[in-house]
């Protein structure tokens, strides 16, 4: 049977079992639009492409599955590009759908067209300008695999509006592609090197990172640490890959990690480093990082091996496999760890735990935006999902909000684009109705995509905006008091909407904190609405994010601030 | 780090933009291609780009991990230290003068360069060879009174698999 591309569109989404697509139409997509239009298909109107991906997004990463988005040609097209190098800096997997001028119009400058995948080239996985009718099935198949395989990925396609028009026989089951699965090859030899270096080791550890939950190794690594007694570090991305109330977990390493963490890093003499790509705000200067380790690094991009940081032992695979192969061979061949010479590690680490926990100076006049996401923790009891949107905001819910479980903390890692977690978190609420969904915002970040709170009023999407609301770019205004003489350039967001009355205006509930009393009261208040809110969290306009490594320095000088410790 | 010339052959699925992805991620990350070569192979749906460029060994492993991360990239193999042969290829317009006539004729006769067109204002010599013989014969040619020269990208075929 004959199916026009429209058609052939929605049959194949429904192959790849995409349940949502977040969205924006226009002129070259109206008939993808009418199609839908005449289907049930689950559609989410956002009101800027850029939040249509980054919802996207936050589905992906908080179910593990690929999020779809379907925008139009030109401006629709380029407005998905932030959101695309967001996904690709933190390999999320993401199908794209962007409308194209007809082919016979490509390369004419027609209206609303431009050359996306050219554009997307270099922050894309893959992508595709599917040319004719005949590739359409196939292309849109492919785009799927190649962006869950191997190091996930966004996948752009381009759809030209005469190709979607065009007809031809469609059958799902004759659709064939080529396969892109990372290929593991078990290493016993290097099992056997990684036994070795642990019974050599006195001072082992794990960093463990975005690898392991795009992997779905957190159990795997969780069994090892636990098993062998290894204490375990993360990277931001990492976070929820072991659990947060776990006595061996220390908590971030790097430019905002714990002290006990930057200390153990550099004095470990193994680190056993999976689904990490030592990342410059994670290694702090190059030579001083890791100085006394032996290190074993364990990722499924070959690429990443040996950038950053030279290791002594690569693994190349998939985190669980290989995590799976180390956990058997280790058990096969006996290993126990030496159990006075780990105490005596575990005791040093307390004792930096001891000397400089994670804290910050309470107030009681002033709102502390690190215990608004305490009580938020304690309100929840951790079990929310998290977005945050990037900067101040992102670095105490890293340090503060203890995250138990995997794809709970979703945030832009290695991009850092402001405006993320509110469609992210639109994204993820859509994927788990049931859930607490939490966007930790900045007063800066939130009005970068403060539009899509029309998109969480139109469908009743319950997230919550809990806003610290310090009045500043507040992590750029640190930099500018450490490093810039207090030169507050540009940084005072003072001019700013009444946000509970910009909330109202959106048709989302709005709630003020200006008191420290007031901060549970109006968590609890917001947790429980079965409806958006933002909550206006009025916080100290000038704290600081601490521990901090100065840029150019080891990770383990770190600036602790003033320290007037929790009573 | 020790810098030098290697050659690195990738075979690539011939599609319509592979070329501008092999460029685009080189060029992204901060390598210099110096010479380049393209072509299908005897599967018309496979190519095989040949190139060049010049670093430290741990910089060309970075490059060949890059190169394998494409999508339509199926193999990429460094092969500076594969036995294998290399060659390229130089068109040379020369101006023709009564003077120079006797000279580009023993040249040409000497090095067995091929002539291929020979006009009474100009010549165009065709000269094969590894990159050290090209070098030899446009320093050879170049007082003779080279107008325009055209130069491949390197070639190279290893003498087994």
């Amino acid at each position: 049977m004959k199916l026009k591309g429209t058609e052939i569109l929605l049959k194949a989404l429904e192959e790849e079992k995409v349940d949502i697509l977040f969205g924006y139409p226009g002129g070259a997509v109206l008939d993808i639009y009418d199609q839908i239009y005449k289907s049930n298909f689950r559609h989410v109107l956002v009101r800027h492409e850029q939040g249509a991906v980054h919802a996207a997004d936050g589905y992906a990463r908080a179910t593990g599955r690929v999020g779809v988005c379907l925008v139009t040609s030109g401006p629709g097209a380029t407005n998905t590009v932030t959101g695309i190098a967001t996904a690709n800096m933190d390999s999320i997997p993401l199908v794209v759908f962007t409308g194209q001028v007809p082919t016979g119009l490509i390369g004419n400058d027609a209206f609303q067209e431009c050359d996306i995948t050219g554009i997307t080239r270099p922050c894309t996985k893959h992508n595709f300008l599917v040319r004719n009718i005949e590739e359409l099935a196939m292309t849109i198949k492919e785009a799927f695999h190649i962006a869950r395989s191997g190091r996930p990925g966004p996948v752009l396609v381009d759809l030209p509006k005469n190709v979607m028009a065009a007809q031809t026989d469609y059958d799902p089951a004759a659709v064939r592609i080529r396969n892109h699965e990372a290929v593991y090859k078990p290493a016993p030899k290097k099992m056997a090197n990684v036994l070795e270096m642990l019974e050599r080791a006195q001072k082992p550890l794990i960093m463990t990172g975005g690898g392991v939950i795009l992997g779905r190794a957190a159990e795997e690594l969780t069994r090892l640490a636990r098993r062998y007694r290894i204490p375990v570090t993360g990277t931001l991305m990492g976070l929820g890959s072991f659990p947060g109330s776990d006595p061996l977990w220390l908590g971030m390493l790097g430019m905002h990690g714990t002290y006990y963490a930057n200390m153990a890093v550099s004095t470990c003499d193994l680190l056993l480093a999976v689904g990490v790509r030592f990342d410059d705000r994670v290694t702090g200067t190059i030579e001083t990082f890791a100085p006394n380790a032996k290190i074993v690094h364990i990722d499924i991009d070959p690429s990443s091996i040996n950038r950053n940081v030279t290791v002594d032992l690569p693994i190349i695979g998939d985190t669980k496999a290989a995590l799976t192969d180390l956990l058997r061979f280790l058990d096969d061949h006996h290993y126990e760890p030496d159990g006075a010479g780990r105490q005596a590690w575990l005791s040093e680490i307390a004792e930096w735990r001891e000397k400089v926990p994670l804290t910050y100076c309470r107030n009681s006049e002033v709102i502390k935006p690190q215990f608004v996401i305490q009580t938020l923790h304690r309100l929840t009891g951790g079990d929310a999902l998290i977005t945050t949107e990037v900067g101040q905001n992102q670095m105490w819910t890293a340090q503060f909000f203890g995250f138990d479980r995997p794809n709970s903390l979703i945030t832009s890692g290695g991009l850092g684009t402001m405006g993320f977690g509110l469609p992210a978190a639109i994204g993820v609420k859509c994927a788990f109705p049931d859930r607490q969904v939490v966007d930790i915002a900045g007063d800066g970040s939130i009005q970068m995509n403060i539009q899509e709170l029309a998109t969480a009023a139109q469908y009743n999407i319950a997230v919550k905006v809990v806003l610290l609301n310090n009045g500043y770019l507040g992590m750029v205004r640190q930099w500018q008091e450490l490093f810039y003489e207090k030169r507050y350039s540009f940084t005072d967001m003072t001019y700013a909407p009444d946000f509970v009355k910009l909330a109202e205006a959106f048709g989302v509930a709005g709630l003020r904190a200006t008191k420290p009393g007031e901060v549970e009261s109006v968590l609890q208040q917001g947790l429980a609405m079965d409806r958006p809110v933002l909550m206006d969290f009025r916080v100290s306009r000038e704290e600081c994010v601490y521990p901090m490594v100065h840029p150019g320095e080891s990770i383990s000088q770190m600036a602790l601030g003033t320290r007037e410790m929790i009573n | 780090m020790e810098k030098k010339d290697h050659i690195i052959s990738i075979l690539v699925y011939n599609k319509p933009d592979v070329l501008a992805r092999i460029a685009g991620t080189l060029g992204g990350k901060g390598y210099n291609i110096d010479s380049l070569c393209v072509n299908t192979t005897t599967q018309k749906d496979i190519s095989k780009i040949v190139m060049t460029t010049c670093g430290s060994q741990a910089t060309v492993t970075r490059i060949e991990n890059q190169l394998q991360r494409l999508v339509d990239v199926i193999s990429v193999e460094d092969l500076t230290n594969v036995e294998s042969i290399h060659r390229e290829m130089v068109l040379v317009r020369l101006n023709r003068t009564p003077a120079n006539t006797e000279a580009v004729k023993k040249a040409v006769d000497d090095n067995r360069w091929k002539v291929i067109v020979s006009g009474d204002a100009f010549v165009i010599i065709e000269i094969t060879g590894d990159k050290t013989q090209i070098d030899f014969a446009l320093a050879r040619l170049e007082p003779l009174g080279v107008a325009d020269i055209t130069r491949t990208g390197l070639v190279a075929l290893k003498l087994e698999d």
